[in-house]
C-alpha cells in the first residue's frame, strides 16, 4: 500500500549537504499502525512529509496505492493527499479564525463534496471524537486535548486510507495524550493505516510495528504483539471525551 | 469554490481590519485621483459637439504676409477670416448651414431695469441650429433677418433673468446700444467647454449674453472686441476700409453633411483662392482648410501640456498606490503562511491557493474601486465649488466637473482592478509556492 524504495532526501546549502533520508526503504500494509521513532534530527518528520506528499525527494521511488507519486503534477498530488491522507500535527494546526465545524470542513471543501454530504461527514467525525456539542466553538475556546481531537476529526472526515501523525501528543499532558492515543487506536481498528512519528518509546509500544531511524536510515525494526481484539473493541464507536 | 474563497477573503479582512483598510484606502485614493484628473481633463479638452465631428468645419485661408507666416512658430493659416472672403463664401449653397460671426460689446436695458454692459455675438442665423444651441423660449431668426438686419435679439437665460425675471420674454422689447430690438428667443443653459466655436474669447469662457443678426455689424459699425490681426500697410480710416482690408477678425463655420459636399467646398475654396491669387492676393503657398472641431481644438492647443502631464502623474500615483498595496498584500499573505501550509496539507493545490488569494485581491480591488468612486465624487464637488467661487458663477459653468466622465471612470476602474489584480498575482503566486512543510514545522 505504501512502498518506499531507496529514498534519499538531501538538504543543500552552499557549504554542506545534509542527508535527511538516506537509502530509506519501507513498506506499510493496509491497516497497519506503525510508529516511527528516533532522536531529534534523525529524519522522522522528513519521512512523514515525504510520505504525505508535502516534500519531494531526491532519489528512489515511492508508490502510494500503486501510484508512482514522483511523476504526479502538483494538482494530482494535492488530490491524492486530499483523498488518501489525513494529517495530525503536534501543534494541532487548526485555523484560528474558523470554528470547529469549519475547520473540519476544510479538506471536504477541497474534495468538492456537496453540502449535505459535508454536513454528514463533519457531524459523524465530531461525534467520533466526542466534540459534537462544540461544533460552533472557536479553537481558542478549547483545551489542547480538545483541539487535537478536532484535528483528528478533520483528518478522518474524508475517510483517508492513511493517517500521518507527527508527535500528536507532544503538546498534551499525560491524560490527554492517553485519550488521543486511544482515539488513534480506535481509528486504526476501523481500518485506517496509521504512521505515528514520536520520540516517546512508551507511545511507540502501542503501535504494531516500530521503525527506528538514525541519521535518515532505518536502524531497527521491531514488531509488537498485536493489540487484543477485545481492547480494540472496547473503544470502537464510543465517543471519547 | 468562489463563494468559499469569498467567505475566506472576508474572514481574512476581519482578521486584519487595519491592514485591509489601509490597502482599500490606497487603491481608493489612486482611483479617486485618476477619476478626478480624467474628468477635469475631459471637461477641459473634450469635444463638446463630438457627434458632429464629421459635419462641422471651420474655414480658414492663408491670406497672410508673403514674407512671414501668421504665427512664427506654428505653420498654418490665420485662425480667423477677412470680411470680404467670408462674404464670398457665405453666398455658396454647398454647406447645409453656414455661419459668420464675431463678438462685440453692447449696453442693454429693458423697461425699468437699468442699462448694463453685455457681451454680444454678432452672428448669422444658422448659429443656433448649427451648434445645437438649446432654447428655453422662442427661437433664433431666419437668414432673411441677417441682411438687411432686422431688430431681433436672442438673450441668454441669465440675461433674461436679469431683464425679465426669467419669464417668457419673446416678443418684448429691449434697448441694445440705444436701438430697439424685439426678443426672438431665450436660450436655455448652454456652456460648451471648450468654447470651440470661438476660441478667441478664452477657451473656457462662457458664451455671450445676447445675440444679434450679423447685418448689424456693418450697419452699426460694431467693432470686434476679441482678436483682430492685420498685416501690411493698408488704409483703415473707416469701418468700410476695415471690411475691405486683409485684417482677419471673423469666425466662419460650415456644416457639410457628407464627404462629397466637403470635397465641393474644398474645391470652392481652392478655386476662389486661385482667382484671388491672379488678382494679387494670397501670395503665400495654398493653405485653405476645412477643419473639424476635434482637429481645431488640437491645432489651437486648447489642452495645455500641463493637463496631460497631470493625467500622467495621476496614473503614476495610481501605480504607486498599487505598488504599496502589493507590499502590504505580500506581508499579509506571508504572515498567514502557516494557515496556507495547513490548507496545502489538507489537499489544496497550488492553483487553489493561488485562486483563493486572487479572489481576496479582487475583492480588495472592488472595495477600493467603490470607495474611490465616492472619494472622486466628493473631490469633484470640491473642485467644482472652487472653480465656481474663483469665476464667480452664480449658476452654470463647469457643470462637467459635477459629472463623471463615465468612459474615463470605466477605464480608471478597469485599470485599477486589472492593475490591482495584476499586482496581486505575485503575492498570490508566491504564497502558493511556499513549501508547506517548512511552515507547518515552524508553528
Amino acid at each position: 500500500m505504501l512502498k518506499m524504495q531507496d529514498i534519499s532526501k538531501v538538504y543543500r546549502t552552499d557549504l554542506i549537504e545534509t542527508y535527511a533520508l538516506r537509502s530509506f526503504s519501507l513498506e506499510v500494509s493496509s491497516g497497519e499502525f506503525v510508529a516511527v521513532t528516533g532522536p531529534s534530527g534523525s529524519g522522522k518528520t522528513t519521512f512523514l512529509n515525504v510520505a504525505g506528499l508535502l516534500e519531494d525527494f531526491d532519489s528512489g521511488s515511492y508508490l502510494l496505492d500503486g501510484t508512482d507519486v514522483r511523476s504526479l503534477s502538483d494538482d494530482a498530488r494535492s488530490r491524492l493527499r486530499n483523498r488518501r491522507i489525513g494529517f495530525i500535527f503536534q501543534s494541532f494546526n487548526l485555523i484560528p479564525d474558523l470554528n470547529v465545524r469549519d475547520n473540519v470542513d476544510v479538506p471536504l471543501r477541497y474534495r468538492r463534496f456537496a453540502g449535505a454530504e459535508r454536513r454528514e461527514r463533519i457531524d459523524s467525525a465530531l461525534e467520533l471524537v466526542g466534540l459534537g456539542s462544540r461544533a460552533r466553538h472557536m479553537p481558542s475556546q478549547l483545551s489542547g486535548g480538545q483541539q487535537q481531537r478536532v484535528a483528528i476529526a478533520r483528518a478522518i472526515a474524508g475517510d483517508p486510507a492513511f493517517l500521518l501523525a507527527d508527535e500528536p501528543t507532544g503538546n498534551l499532558d499525560s491524560l490527554m495524550a492517553r485519550q488521543v492515543m486511544d482515539l488513534l487506536e480506535q481509528i486504526n481498528d476501523m481500518g485506517t493505516t496509521i504512521l505515528l512519528v514520536t520520540h516517546d518509546a512508551e507511545l511507540a509500544r502501542r503501535a504494531q510495528r516500530n521503525v527506528h531511524l538514525i541519521d535518515g536510515q532505518i536502524s531497527d525494526f521491531r514488531a509488537y504483539e498485536p493489540r487484543p481484539a477485545a481492547a480494540a473493541g472496547s473503544t470502537a464507536g464510543a465517543p471519547l471525551g | 469554490m468562489l463563494s468559499y474563497y469569498s467567505g475566506l477573503a472576508f474572514s481574512s479582512f476581519r482578521r486584519n481590519p487595519g491592514v485591509t483598510a489601509l490597502m482599500v484606502l490606497a487603491i481608493a485614493l489612486g482611483i479617486a485621483v485618476c477619476i478626478m484628473t480624467l474628468t477635469v481633463y475631459h471637461a477641459m479638452s473634450g469635444n463638446p459637439i463630438w457627434w458632429k465631428n464629421d459635419r462641422l468645419y471651420t474655414v480658414t485661408m492663408d491670406n497672410w504676409d508673403p514674407n512671414r507666416g501668421y504665427r512664427p512658430n506654428t505653420k498654418g493659416p490665420p485662425v480667423e477670416m477677412t470680411y470680404k472672403d467670408t462674404q464670398f463664401l457665405m453666398r455658396s449653397a454647398i454647406p447645409e448651414r453656414k455661419v459668420v460671426m464675431y463678438a462685440t460689446n453692447g449696453v442693454i436695458s429693458a423697461g425699468a431695469v437699468p442699462a448694463g454692459n453685455v457681451n454680444t455675438r454678432v452672428t448669422s442665423a444658422d448659429f443656433f441650429a448649427m451648434f445645437e444651441v438649446p432654447f428655453l423660449y422662442g427661437h433664433g431668426w431666419s437668414a432673411a433677418a441677417d441682411d438687411p438686419a432686422q431688430p431681433l435679439i436672442v438673450l441668454s437665460r441669465e440675461e433674461n433673468q436679469k431683464l425679465f425675471g426669467g419669464v417668457d420674454s419673446t416678443g418684448r422689447s429691449v434697448h441694445w446700444n440705444d436701438h430697439e430690438f424685439r426678443v426672438a428667443g431665450v436660450l436655455d443653459d448652454w456652456f460648451p467647454r471648450p468654447r470651440y466655436f470661438d476660441l478667441n474669447g478664452g477657451s473656457f469662457g462662457t458664451p455671450e449674453d445676447v445675440y444679434i443678426p450679423f447685418g448689424w455689424g456693418p450697419q452699426l459699425e460694431l467693432l470686434n472686441n476679441e482678436e483682430t490681426d492685420c498685416w501690411g500697410s493698408e488704409k483703415l480710416d473707416t469701418f468700410r476700409d476695415f471690411m475691405g482690408s486683409e485684417c482677419v477678425w471673423l469666425q466662419m463655420w460650415v456644416e457639410l453633411p457628407d464627404a462629397a459636399s466637403r470635397e465641393r467646398m474644398q474645391s470652392l475654396l481652392d478655386g476662389y483662392w486661385a482667382a484671388q491669387r491672379k488678382s494679387g492676393r494670397f501670395q503665400r503657398p495654398r493653405d485653405n482648410r476645412l477643419t473639424n472641431v476635434g482637429d481645431w481644438l488640437r491645432f489651437n492647443k486648447v489642452v495645455d501640456t500641463d493637463n496631460r502631464v497631470l493625467v500622467g502623474l495621476a496614473f503614476a500615483f495610481l501605480v504607486v498606490c498599487v505598488i504599496n498595496t502589493v507590499g502590504l498584500l505580500l506581508a499579509k499573505f506571508l504572515s498567514a503562511a502557516t494557515v496556507t501550509g495547513v490548507r496545502r496539507a489538507l489537499g489544496a493545490s497550488r492553483r487553489q491557493v493561488f485562486l483563493q488569494h486572487l479572489v481576496e485581491v479582487g475583492l480588495l480591488a472592488a472595495l477600493g474601486a467603490l470607495l474611490g468612486l465616492a472619494l472622486a465624487a466628493l473631490g469633484l464637488a470640491a473642485v467644482h465649488h472652487m472653480y465656481a467661487a474663483a469665476h464667480n458663477f452664480s449658476r452654470g459653468g463647469y457643470q462637467e466637473l459635477m459629472h463623471f466622465d463615465w468612459v474615463g471612470v470605466l477605464w480608471a476602474l478597469v485599470l485599477a482592478c486589472v492593475a490591482t489584480l495584476a499586482a496581486g498575482l505575485y503575492p498570490a503566486w508566491r504564497i502558493g509556492r511556499l513549501p508547506p512543510a517548512v511552515y507547518l514545522k515552524s508553528q
